[in-house]
């Protein structure tokens, strides 16, 4: 091999291998990281794969120097190092890609690349030398960047690349990418995704922490699975089917596919008409949006998030106001009822974030499981609290609903995402509702509390529930869907069925192109 | 394994449970130290507190005497915390309803039953104490004007619209012909003072001193305190009362309920239909109503008229929030913890007498404890937090700050 061949096109060397062995991180009562081994080599995409709590996020908080294990150690290039901090962690050619980006809105690029770091003039800024090492890496990786464009005017797709040169910026030759596609459309991903397997062939070592399938099959070399702390296995990619790795993450038969019976769907129980909304900015944020939920039916909304999801979703339960436009309920007009008046009418609604508007983290289960029927019968009598129902009430939730908690007086705070989230939808199917609005029912839910919840739905549906799912899962949108709305910009880009539409379509229609433009080509 | 993780988190919550009494310590030590600079041995000079406070009858009635309004205040800051607010304007509402109590009690008179008159007193004080406590809540609620700032100033309102009243239309007739124009109101008929803990005793047909009865030492303190006449009146029983009425309502009722979800998270409890803005001013409104209540049992158990508004909050507006937060912001809790520092203010006056040490002094380690408890409500959570992480996995964090 020659000289050249040893270092990155940023200049910086490689690093050849690294290996986590025998890792342990405890946490009071919780084995995190129960003697995990995971190494990755250069020109390698290693997955890490796990459901939440399985320990993925622990073990590369470790690496970058955030937690200390309990046991273990650190090969670089065959060598023990210690990483007690991120610094470390950036010294050693590590770098990390967060979930979330960690950027300053209102300033350039470069700025952003410079924040934090040592100027070579002492006190003085030198954004030229900086902006020029960000146009030679941009070019040197083919990734289109800006150096002087402001962040809060790119788009996300832009803001994921910024991010990266950040890293490369630092020095990194090893990368941990934590779930870079959550905000990016399919066309961004496979963009971004174009640069991952470049990056890996110049010699870089990726490892992308995902638990969509789809992405690690078209990504990456190598997968290790986590399961409850434990290491499950290190498999090729190519050895093995999506099934294969479903089981191994969740440690039974998974079903993969949502078993979605056709069904004459029933009266329209929800109807909206040319509704228009604005945010308290006074900046439009719904357009003339018109659509019909039907009993029996599953309205999908897909779309990149900000798009008017959320507006579309509180214009409805009453949390938005509607400026014109009419929002029915089985035919009757409830535009602009409040949100207490909506229920009535027999909405349910799952808000998107869950912890900060669908439950108070320092209520109880039993407390969280009537935050709002808490004044009818049988949770009330006259002013008091009827606590033997509510007992009772939330016992058949946890019971029906399979929720894993202690007991009902723990804090909800203390439970795991996908068991808040199955409790949420618990409390909402218990209400009896006609329509129901799902957002992001399974963001951030292990694979297990997807699966009951998808099924949940599925069965309401049976049942005759119309729901509104609104997801930045496509493929969620798309195996739950009956019809499936396109929102761009706060307008209705499409309506179609989502047996006759791809992903592709579904893409550009997520992008701003109307969907007669999308079917003509 | 189980069984020392068990032991461990029991640990842990005692621990907290006891951080306002280490922090109490840690002020008190440090008081110490600045007694000692001045040449003062401060373990004679906390004796001299101490016995002062709780030592002799005398010392028990004064200090359940100064409980009563800090209990009272207290429970009003405790209900607007879970509520989500902060009332830092119990000042003024008390004076508001010691105003409004004085005036009622006056034009009512003897007309009625002096027990009508003052439960209607009582009333009367509690409401003006809430629609002092109703402004800023409303503010607060329809402008989100910043509850701190204008409960602040609403003390400063309330203290100069009290003094224009009892040098104007509520002066005492008899300070106007006396030519000496002192800004106080005519007292009460005494048909209307709420009856003393002696008064109670006499009715019940005991009327022996603990002389009388052989009773020695301590327990004849005790025995002096219930049974003898001293200032202690039954307004204390009337605050416990009510801090168990206000345990029933903030954890046994609906409303209670929806202050509590509301002061937990505005968003979540408006998302599930409750109704955030009313919630927020009746959490002040009652908060206020129980600074009022407080201000109306001074006038009715103890002062018997109105006066120098001031001399009649006695800063029980600010020391009733340290005596709610060394409660925990429970009912209950802060039962024990109004008696407490009700103790350190007659302790304090005592010490100032025994060893020649200003009565500054208290109220600068009471300035420590108020520091030092909040900070240590800081550290609580922090501990909590540090508890909790690892039980729920850390995709949950993110998924939250998603």
């Amino acid at each position: 091999m020659s000289e050249k061949n040893n270092l990155l096109p940023s200049g910086l060397p490689r690093i050849e291998s690294l290996e986590m062995r025998g890792i342990v991180k405890k946490f009071p009562g919780v084995l995190a990281n129960d003697h995990v081994d995971f190494d990755v080599q250069a020109g390698e995409i290693h997955a890490l794969l796990g459901e939440n709590g399985a320990g993925k996020s622990t073990l590369m908080k470790i690496l970058y120097g955030l937690y200390q294990p309990e046991e273990g150690e650190i090969l670089l290039n065959g060598e023990r190092i210690e990483i007690h901090s991120p610094t470390d962690s950036i010294n050693h050619g590590i770098g990390m890609i967060h979930q979330h980006f960690m950027l300053v809105d209102n300033v350039t690029v470069a700025e952003n690349v410079a924040l934090g770091l040592k100027s070579s003039k002492g006190m003085r800024l030198d954004l030229d030398v900086v902006s020029a090492r960000i146009r030679e890496l941009a070019d040197k990786y083919h990734l289109q960047v800006n150096p002087n464009a402001i962040i809060s005017k790119l788009a996300v797709g832009e803001r994921q690349r910024v991010e990266i040169v950040k890293a490369l910026y630092r020095g990194a030759a090893l990368l941990v990418l934590d779930e870079p596609t959550a905000v990016l459309t399919p066309q961004e991903v496979d963009d971004l995704f174009v640069i991952f397997k470049q990056m890996a062939a110049d010699g870089h070592a990726l490892i992308f922490i995902s638990h969509k399938l789809n992405e690690i099959f078209a990504l990456t070399h190598r997968v290790t699975v986590l399961r409850d702390g434990k290491l499950i296995g290190t498999v090729n990619t190519s050895d093995v089917t999506k099934a294969d790795l479903a089981n191994m993450m969740v440690g039974r038969e998974v079903l993969l596919t949502r078993d979605r019976q056709p069904r004459e769907t029933g009266e329209a129980r929800l109807v909206l008409e040319n509704v228009n909304a604005f945010n308290d900015d006074g900046q439009s944020v719904l357009k003339n949006i018109s659509f019909e939920v039907r009993s029996g039916e599953i309205v999908g909304v897909a779309g990149v998030s900000g798009n008017g999801q959320r507006p579309l979703a509180e214009a409805i339960a009453g949390l938005q106001k509607v400026e014109n436009g009419r929002v029915l309920m089985a035919g009757s007009d409830v535009t602009n009822f409040t949100p207490a008046q909506m229920f009535d009418t027999g909405l349910s609604y799952i808000p998107e974030e869950r912890m900060h508007d669908g439950c108070i983290k320092n209520f109880s289960v039993a407390e969280n499981a009537i935050l709002q029927d808490y004044v009818r019968p049988p949770f009330s009598k006259g002013i008091f609290l009827n606590f033997k129902a509510i007992a009772s009430h939330a016992q058949e939730l946890i019971e029906s609903f399979n929720v894993k908690t202690p007991s009902q007086e723990t804090l909800i705070k203390n439970l795991s995402g996908g068991n808040i989230q199955k409790l949420i939808l618990a409390r909402e199917l218990a209400r009896e509702p006609h329509v129901l609005i799902a957002a992001q029912p399974t963001r951030g839910v292990d694979i297990g509390a997807t699966e009951y919840i998808h099924g949940q739905l599925l069965r309401q549906r049976a049942a005759g529930l119309a729901t509104l799912l609104i997801s930045e899962d496509l493929d969620e949108v798309k195996a739950m869907s009956d019809r499936i709305v396109v929102l761009y910009g706060g307008e209705i880009m499409g309506i179609v069925k989502s047996d006759e539409v791809t992903i592709a379509q579904l893409g550009l229609m997520m992008a701003g192109e109307r969907a007669d433009e999308v079917f003509a080509a | 394994m189980r069984k020392s993780k068990f032991n461990r988190e029991t640990f842990d919550r005692l621990i907290d449970a006891l951080m306002p009494v280490f922090a109490a310590l840690l002020a008190f030590a440090i008081g110490g130290v600045i007694l000692a600079l001045q040449g003062v041995n401060p373990l004679e000079a906390y004796k001299a507190m101490l016995v002062g406070a709780f030592g002799s009858k005398n010392g028990l009635a004064d200090t359940f005497v100064k409980a009563t309004p800090l209990l009272l205040v207290g429970l009003g800051i405790a209900i607007a915390f879970r509520g989500g607010v902060i009332n830092i304007g119990a000042e003024g509402q008390l004076i508001m309803g010691a105003l409004f109590t004085t005036w009622v009690g006056l034009q009512l008179g003897e007309q009625l039953p002096g027990a009508v008159v003052i439960m209607i007193s009582l009333l009367a004080g509690a409401f003006m104490g809430g629609v002092w406590g109703a402004i800023p809540g409303y503010l607060k609620a329809q402008l989100n004007v910043n509850e701190i700032l204008s409960t602040i100033m609403l003390n400063q309102i309330a203290i100069q619209f009290a003094y224009y009243l009892l040098r104007g239309p509520m002066i005492d007739p008899a300070e106007l012909a006396a030519g000496t124009n002192i800004p106080h109101s005519a007292r009460l008929p005494k048909s209307i003072d709420m009856p003393r803990f002696t008064d109670v005793a006499r009715m019940m047909g005991v009327d022996q001193t603990a002389k009388d009865l052989g009773i020695q030492g301590y327990l004849g303190e005790l025995y002096g305190v219930l049974t003898e006449p001293s200032r202690l009146h039954t307004g204390f029983i009337f605050a416990v009362i009510m801090a168990i009425l206000v345990y029933i309502f903030l954890w046994r009722t609906t409303i209670g309920f929806r202050i509590r979800a509301v002061g937990l998270n505005r968003h979540a409890s408006r998302y599930a239909g409750m109704n955030v803005k009313r919630t927020i001013i009746l959490s002040m409104t009652l908060s206020g109503a129980f600074a009022g209540l407080a201000g109306a049992v001074e006038i009715l158990g103890l002062h018997h008229r109105m006066f120098e508004p001031t001399a009649v909050s006695a800063g029980y507006g600010f020391t009733g929030i340290v005596a709610a937060l060394f409660g925990k912001l429970h009912p209950l809790g802060i039962i024990p913890s109004s008696i407490i520092f009700g103790g350190l203010l007659v302790g304090g006056d005592k010490m100032q007498r025994a060893m020649q040490v200003p009565q500054v002094m208290i109220t600068a380690v009471l300035g420590l404890i108020i520091l030092f408890v909040v900070s240590t409500d800081y550290i609580v959570r922090k501990r909590q937090a540090k508890r909790i992480k690892p039980v729920a996995s850390d995709e949950t964090t993110q998924a939250e700050s998603a």
